[in-house]
């Protein structure tokens, strides 16, 4: 049992966590009878695979995909081309820069945190939102017109009815 | 501007829902113009992107003008496969956007601009899935028309429609949902969502070939992707969805939703995985083909058990989407099977939305809903009558339709990938398509039988008793007064003639279509 966990369970842990949130989610989207309920199911699904996105592009003791040298430079720059004369030492210090700038772009996979899977989830989210956007409105059309959000009692209500196949 | 093609076929039916918003809303006549501008638009940049791709080969587009080093930019590329596609989803909808002119002023009048807001960025969402070279990018614009189709679908009054859009949501979200979990282990394992470099990166790189993550990534995708064209299994969302949606809706929706989804599927195994990993490293053909079997053979039960009209050709959707899967799978060869796939997804776009035109002017104008009401309908309304026969035969497979073609090209490469159970399959439900449609030929023309309990042989005669006097003259005015408007007329028979067409000039388009399967990189010889 520990040789499992230390083999199988530790190395993905990422893994496990986000298959279990997703089969929650799942099995609330199929065996829940309210509709709100199945929602929330699939809103947990949703967030399953968000979580896994997400920890793809975490990399251990690595920093934030920001880079502070680059932003300094652009600062700098902007005054000094406000300027009629430029400062005598400017000339070294812009090339001095310029160096800094290739290491800036250079930069060590292995030092940051991949950002492409996050950016990939903003989008996955603004869909999320708006998928619960239109299950919800929806959902309020189905209680405005059968008085019931509970799955057994629309079904009832639909074979009541008489164009029925 | 003829550089930007690729980008107006998507524009202008974005902005067309944008405008459509701003002015549509004050002011309903001012929604249809600008639909049919966007759709013209789009229409002819396919058209010139058709041509362009026939004489000087693929396109390759840049959003942004990022370009490939940075890897960052969304690729869109349209090539032999896809061009095509494109095309006929541009012509769909223009075709429905005609048909819907007298529809959305009965159907959801203060509705109009809501409607067609949604319509066009359906629109732009398939055009988005037919050209986009990103795996990534596919799946949001799956989200983009799969939630304008939710809308359209719960558009209606009918109290089933929006029961019916809410279990395709859940349905269609979860699908969505497996796809991108797919598109997730691809990209750990790899680290690219453009479909070439993930390609080169499969091709190249045997140890991430052969990785497990690969394969269940394949999977978790493919599942997507048959939830969301109703694979037999999984079709439950379809026939509710389709048959309780207003009919300008479930014309957009059942010709084109399904087939884009077959499109993806194609697009995954032959430019994503590639047809040697597919078919060769995954081996999964033959499983594949038995599914299909058993879709096809359970869709045409369905259909047959069906007494409403529009239910039973959604069940006839549910077969045709069997067909597409099985002959993208049959891995015969000389990829025939392949062909007839992509041939079939023009054809059965065509068929698809010739009959649901017909049927919801047969809704529309005679109150039919079940297969009993068509009573008579050939007198009554023999235009659409014709379109409705001229489908109903492509559907069966008769000559020269183009359901005939494509029926040959799958056939063929069955019997050349030694699929003979897919032969069999496709020979009893054209048979079974047979029966529905003659069954459906002889209520129209001859009435219902009196053994039916609806009424008796001589109540009939004596109903239609001024009837055979008009008969003979199909134009007539007093009968077309009775039939379907132009504009609901129009499109069917342009559909119709579309149909025929196909089926005659499948030779050039076949031949299209098998110089792409043979530029492929492992082409034909598997």
């Amino acid at each position: 049992m520990d040789n499992f966990f230390q083999e199988s369970i530790a190395p993905h842990f990422n893994f496990w966590v986000y298959v279990v949130i997703m089969m929650i989610g799942l099995w609330a989207v199929i065996a829940k009878n309210n509709l709100i309920k199945k929602l929330i199911g699939l809103s947990i699904f949703q967030s399953a695979i968000i979580l896994l996105y997400v920890s793809l592009g975490v990399k251990d003791g690595a920093a934030i995909p920001i880079l502070p040298h680059h932003e300094e430079h652009a600062d700098a720059a902007a005054p000094d081309a406000g300027q009629a004369a430029p400062a005598p030492d400017a000339v070294p210090v812009s090339e001095s820069h310029r160096g800094a700038d290739h290491a800036d772009y250079a930069v060590d996979p292995a030092t940051i945190v991949n950002p492409l899977p996050h950016v990939l989830m903003l989008t996955a989210i603004v869909v999320g939102v708006a998928t619960l956007g239109v299950a919800l409105a929806l959902a309020q059309r189905i209680f405005a017109e059968f008085g019931s959000l509970e799955e057994n009692e629309l079904l009832i209500q639909l074979k009541a009815e008489p164009t029925d196949e | 501007m003829s550089d930007q093609l690729p980008i107006i076929v998507l524009i202008a039916p974005l902005f067309g829902a944008l405008l459509v918003g701003l002015w549509g809303m004050r002011d309903h006549r001012a929604c249809y113009p600008l639909v049919f501008t966007a759709l013209l638009t789009s229409v002819t940049a396919a058209v010139a992107i058709l041509f362009r791709v026939v004489n000087h080969g693929a396109i390759d587009y840049f959003v942004g003008g990022w370009e490939k080093p940075l890897g960052l930019g969304i690729q869109l590329r349209i090539d032999a496969l896809n061009a095509p596609v494109l095309l006929i989803i541009t012509v769909v909808a223009l075709l429905v956007s005609f048909f819907s002119i007298r529809r959305t002023g009965e159907e959801q009048a203060e509705k109009t601009p809501h409607f067609y807001i949604l319509f066009l960025l359906l629109c732009t969402g398939l055009c988005g899935i037919t050209i986009t070279a990103d795996a990534f990018n596919l799946f949001v614009l799956v989200e983009v028309s799969s939630l304008s189709s939710y809308g359209l679908v719960a558009m209606g009054s009918n109290k089933r429609g929006t029961m019916a859009a809410f279990h395709y949501l859940l349905m269609g979200t979860v699908g969505a949902s497996f796809y991108l979990i797919g598109v997730g282990y691809l990209y750990l394992k790899t680290g690219s969502l453009n479909m070439q470099d993930f390609h080169d990166i499969l091709r190249n790189n045997e140890a991430i070939r052969d990785s497990k993550a690969i394969t269940i990534g394949f999977l978790f995708m493919l599942v997507g992707i048959w939830i969301k064209m109703a694979f037999f299994p999984l079709y439950g969302w379809l026939p509710n969805a389709y048959s309780y949606a207003p009919s300008s809706s479930s014309s957009l929706l059942a010709p084109l939703m399904t087939k884009v989804s077959v499109y993806v599927m194609l697009r995954v195994m032959i430019s994503l995985f590639g047809l040697e990993w597919v078919f060769v490293d995954l081996g999964w053909s033959h499983l594949v083909v038995w599914l299909a079997v058993v879709a096809i053979l359970a869709g045409s039960l369905l259909a047959l058990g069906q007494r409403e009209l529009k239910k039973m050709l959604c069940y006839l959707i549910v077969v045709e989407v069997g067909y597409m899967v099985g002959g993208a799978w049959l891995a015969d060869p000389n990829l025939w099977g392949m062909t007839g796939t992509i041939y079939h997804i023009l054809a059965d776009a065509l068929m698809t939305l010739a009959l649901f035109l017909a049927a919801g002017n047969f809704a529309r104008h005679l109150g039919a809903v079940e297969l009993k009401d068509l009573d008579g309908v050939f007198r009554k309304m023999p235009l659409t009558s014709l379109g409705f026969i001229v489908a109903g035969l492509a559907i069966i497979g008769v000559p020269p339709t183009c359901g005939f073609f494509s029926k040959f090209y799958l056939i063929r490469g069955a019997i050349e990938g030694d699929h003979w159970e897919f032969v069999v399959a496709l020979l009893v439900s054209s048979l079974v398509s047979a029966v529905l449609f003659f069954r459906i030929f002889e209520i129209a023309y001859f009435g219902v039988k009196p053994s039916d309990g609806h009424g008796h042989a001589h109540t009939h005669e004596d109903a239609y008793s001024p009837e055979p006097t008009q008969q003979g003259r199909v134009g007539d005015l007093t009968l077309l007064r009775r039939e379907a408007p132009l504009t609901s007329l129009v499109p069917l028979l342009i559909t119709g003639v579309l149909i025929v067409a196909l089926g005659l000039a499948n030779g050039p388009i076949v031949a299209f279509i098998r110089t792409f399967l043979e530029t492929l990189p492992h082409g034909p010889a598997l």
